[in-house]
């Protein structure tokens, strides 16, 4: 099913007599396994783009890549850096806004400038009874009713099938610099990120990488804007950090967008086999994740990102990771399943019995004929 | 604008409820003499009153359990309250209802630099939240104007904003995590330290959800370390329309600043003959502040003025220092003021898209000389927020009643354009019946159907938001 309009996408769910899976570019989803695909790939095309106000209105299955040419031909971009599920996922699919949305995915200047859910300024969405729901608009502030917009950010498709978007978009930058740190332990790392995050000299990306592209690690630190402030800020910075020795500093475009595309897409897990995990924490706790996992499974590839908040993990193991994290607060979303996985183990964390109460009676609400993405977001698969 | 009746049963057993609301609290945290439940009457919208059945003040998240549940199993509405200072009447009572007070819960509960976080009780004021912090070189960034009285548990119910929020984001975007306790007593966390949430995005959704969903007791706010400097730059114009095309072009180039503050005549000059300023008498006034080390400054002040002196600006004045920076907002800052010295005024708060400033303001203007009634403009341009304030006589026969009527013209207006009717204080009981001036039955729905999940029996502060014929098969069934 690949409706073409918001209308007939209502009329499509509302004839709907079973379950499916709601998709857009399906580069980013589990399996559809035997479910049929509803598709909102159909719903494509930017409708509004306003530089001057910062916003950009578009249909959910449009291209990503349409997206960032739209607004790069504008020296604009999309604050919260998407991941590109596919090096993870092995999809050749084209990522779409809507998929996006769907998984709320935020790359590395989530630190700095907010995960996607807070550069969404609204949507439209078709319900599980085919009725078609706008919320929030395209305005940057907006308090009128409940932010619906926030819930469906990150609802994995299981509350609705989102027909359009608006996004709030930023000023692309004119340089950049990148501190870079050789031979920090995880720990050193962080607090080095620590540190980073908490000067006034806006850092918009934390990241370490235990082996980075030569295999060792390094820790990289990022400052982004106009040139003068960019030069002046680097130096201060480093000199800010001088306990944790002295960084390159990298300054070329291109080589500096390359490096964080290689963090932000996961680029160094090779395993194809492997699980692949999500898990948040408390930035300082990063390393306590990374130290349990390792004790547990030694050949776990491992990725910090958002100063040590989150910590990527390559886990070629088909059990649940979380059973090694206890008493660490946060939580683990299962990204990509390993070979040989059962689906015995949760994707999603599972959640304390008061709010899964809330969880399901909004599925209720929503998509009272369980509809959409069944069981995806359910702790019982 | 109407209340619904106030139930005859829950009036008759007002002793009844006392007595079971000290079985659970403090002696001192039951407020029950009219006397004294009269300070609890109203908030800052101070047209509309009505004093609660009781006031109670807990002290702890248990306490505040203890009062819902029991609430909940008796069948008493709640409304909770923070400091009292919504605009929106979002914290009116309602006479059979309990108000809850977290004006007890101030506590400063975890302070972590290193993970820029703090978590406080969310009757803690604003503005003590940054000034647990700022010894330290850090402060909480969302800043509404009355952070020296309201409280957070108030910010996040309203998702307030401030004059910062262009760069920094509103409250939603600067809460990590909260303890909140549901209708039935229950008490949950969402949220923490950690960034994005496991499952729903439920934290979002209790952001701005004017205290329909659950009661707050504690937050993890984001906070970040303060700029090396900040600096604003004045200018003037003669015309609104040049002034909002400027606007659009310091942001298209790529300038971020911190804030754009927007001036129109009738604002500068009552703010000029009340602060004296040393405003110019013109059209449209703006004020940038840009942040960062001084060399910072001064590289986006020069990109700022460059492209402000291509719209031909009657006066552009940057400060030189920090004495000339305080006159450049005084004036702007003494603007309620100002005007509160000449007239009662109504306070709106619509947004719309930046691109449309020029064809509003210049419809405003009409519609302020169709009703008879000033209308100043002030407000935050970078982000569309506009504060439109009418200027009117409360004492003068039926000046109130134009005044809401211009009012909800005004935000049909912003709604039309495709802006909304509240950009940051609130719909509350005061735009409730303009609700489906932007949305559909179906969006409403949508919205209602969220509160029959967290709040099944419509006790918590069911009178707000929604249009009353909307709610009012819900409120009665519960
Ligand atoms: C002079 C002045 C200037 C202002 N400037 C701004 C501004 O710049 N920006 C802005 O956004 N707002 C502004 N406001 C509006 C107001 O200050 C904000 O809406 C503020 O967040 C309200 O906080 P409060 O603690 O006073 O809340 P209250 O007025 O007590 O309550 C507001 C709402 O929060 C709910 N609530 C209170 N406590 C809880 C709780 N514990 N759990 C759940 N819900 C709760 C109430 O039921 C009510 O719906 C201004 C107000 C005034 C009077």
């Amino acid at each position: 099913m690949r409706p073409g309009s918001e209308a007939e996408l209502a009329d499509c769910v509302a004839g709907l007599t079973g379950p499916v899976a709601v998709r857009c570019g399906a580069t980013r989803a589990p399996d559809a396994g035997d479910l049929p695909v509803l598709s909102a790939a159909g719903l494509s095309g930017i409708t509004l783009y306003e530089p001057g106000a910062l916003t950009l209105v578009a249909g959910a299955g449009t291209p990503m890549a349409e997206i960032e040419e739209t607004l790069s031909a504008e020296g604009q971009m999309l604050a919260f850096e998407p991941m590109d599920h596919r090096h993870l996922t092995g999809r050749d699919g084209v990522p779409t806004i809507g998929g996006a949305v769907a998984v709320n995915a935020s790359g590395p200047r989530r630190i700095q400038a907010g995960a996607l859910r807070d550069s969404l300024l609204g949507v439209r969405f078709v319900d599980g009874q085919g009725r078609v729901i706008k919320n929030g608009g395209r305005v940057m502030k907006n308090v009128t009713g409940y932010d619906l917009v926030k819930l469906m950010a990150g609802s994995h498709g299981t509350l609705g099938v989102l027909s359009e978007v608006a996004i709030k978009v930023l000023p692309a930058p004119d340089a950049r610099a990148v501190l870079l740190f050789n031979g920090l332990t995880d720990a050193e790392a962080v607090e080095a990120l620590c540190a980073a995050m908490g000067s006034p000299f806006d850092v918009t990306g934390a990241a370490h990488l235990p082996a980075g592209v030569d295999g060792d690690p390094v820790t990289m630190i990022r400052i982004e804007g106009f040139e003068g402030s960019v030069a002046l800020r680097a130096k201060a910075l480093a000199a800010h950090l001088v306990r944790f020795g002295t960084p390159e500093v990298e300054r070329d475009m291109g080589r500096t967008a390359a490096g964080w595309a290689f963090v932000r897409d996961l680029k160094g897990f090779t395993q194809a086999d492997a699980a692949v995990w999500k898990i948040s924490v408390r930035p300082s706790d990063g390393p306590k994740v990374g130290a349990a996992l390792r004790a547990a499974q030694p050949d776990v590839g491992i990725v910090y990102d958002w100063s040590g908040g989150l910590v990527w993990a390559e886990w070629p193991d088909t059990g649940d990771l979380r059973v090694h994290l206890a008493g660490i607060p946060g939580h683990a979303t299962l990204v990509r399943a390993g070979r040989g996985a059962t689906g015995a183990v949760p994707r999603f964390a599972p959640e304390p019995a008061p709010v899964a109460r809330l969880s399901e009676g909004l599925r209720a609400k929503f998509d009272p004929r369980g509809l959409f993405n069944p069981g995806l977001m359910t702790a019982h698969v | 604008m109407q209340m619904p009746e106030p139930s005859a049963g829950i009036l008759a057993r007002k002793a009844e409820i006392v007595a079971g609301l000290r079985d659970r609290l403090p002696a001192d945290a039951v407020i029950s003499d009219p006397a004294e439940t009269r300070a609890y009457e109203c908030d800052a919208l101070t047209a509309y009153k009505c004093p609660p059945l009781a006031v109670v003040l807990p002290a702890s998240t248990e306490e505040v359990a203890a009062v819902l549940a029991y609430c909940h199993a008796e069948r008493v509405p709640v409304v909770p309250r923070g400091s009292g200072t919504s605009l929106a009447g979002g914290a009116l009572p309602t006479a059979d209802s309990v108000i809850l007070g977290v004006a007890r819960l101030n506590d400063v509960i975890e302070t972590d630099y290193p993970n820029r976080i703090i978590r406080v009780q969310s009757g803690r004021t604003n503005l003590s939240v940054t000034g647990a912090v700022e010894a330290d070189g850090f402060f909480y960034a969302p800043d509404p104007s009355s952070q020296l009285a309201c409280a957070i548990a108030g910010n996040i119910a309203m998702n307030s904003g401030g004059a910062h929020c262009l760069k920094y984001g509103v409250t939603t975007n600067n809460l990590l995590g909260v303890t909140m306790v549901t209708m039935e007593g229950e008490v949950i966390e969402l949220g923490g330290a950690h960034l994005d949430a496991p499952g729903y995005d439920l934290l979002g959704l209790i952001c701005g959800s004017e205290g329909q969903l659950g009661v707050v007791t504690e937050a993890t706010l984001r906070i970040i370390h303060k700029p090396q400097g900040a600096r604003p730059i004045l200018m003037g114009f003669d015309s609104n329309e040049v002034a909002g095309a400027c606007v659009s072009d310091i942001i298209r180039a790529g300038v971020l600043p911190v804030a754009i503050e927007f001036m129109d005549r009738p604002c500068i000059r009552a703010c000029e003959a009340f602060a004296k300023a040393g405003y110019p008498d013109v059209e449209a006034l703006l004020i940038v502040e840009v942040e960062g080390a001084e060399a910072e400054i001064a590289e986006q002040l020069s990109k700022i003025t460059e492209i402000a002196r291509r719209h031909n600006p009657v006066e552009l004045r940057e400060s030189r220092s920090e004495t000339e920076s305080a006159l450049i907002w005084k004036g702007r800052k003494a603007a309620f003021g100002a005007m509160g010295q000449i007239n009662d005024y109504m306070c709106l708060d619509g947004t719309i898209p930046v691109t449309e400033l020029p064809r509003v303001l210049g419809r405003i203007g009409e519609l302020s000389k169709e009703y008879g009634l000033d209308v100043a403009n002030v407000f935050h341009a970078g982000d569309g927020n506009m504060h439109p304030l009418i200027l009117f006589d409360a004492n003068a026969d039926g000046q109130l009643e134009t005044c809401e009527r211009l009012g909800a013209e005004i935000l049909k207006l912003c709604v039309e354009v495709g802006g909304c009717l509240t950009g940051e204080h609130g719909v509350g009981v005061e735009k409730r019946d303009l609700m489906m001036t932007q949305y559909s039955a179906d969006d409403l729905e949508a919205q209602l159907a969220v509160k029959d999940v967290f709040d099944p029996r419509w006790l918590l502060n069911a009178a707000k938001v929604f249009p009353l014929d909307a709610t009012a098969n819900r409120r009665s069934a519960a």
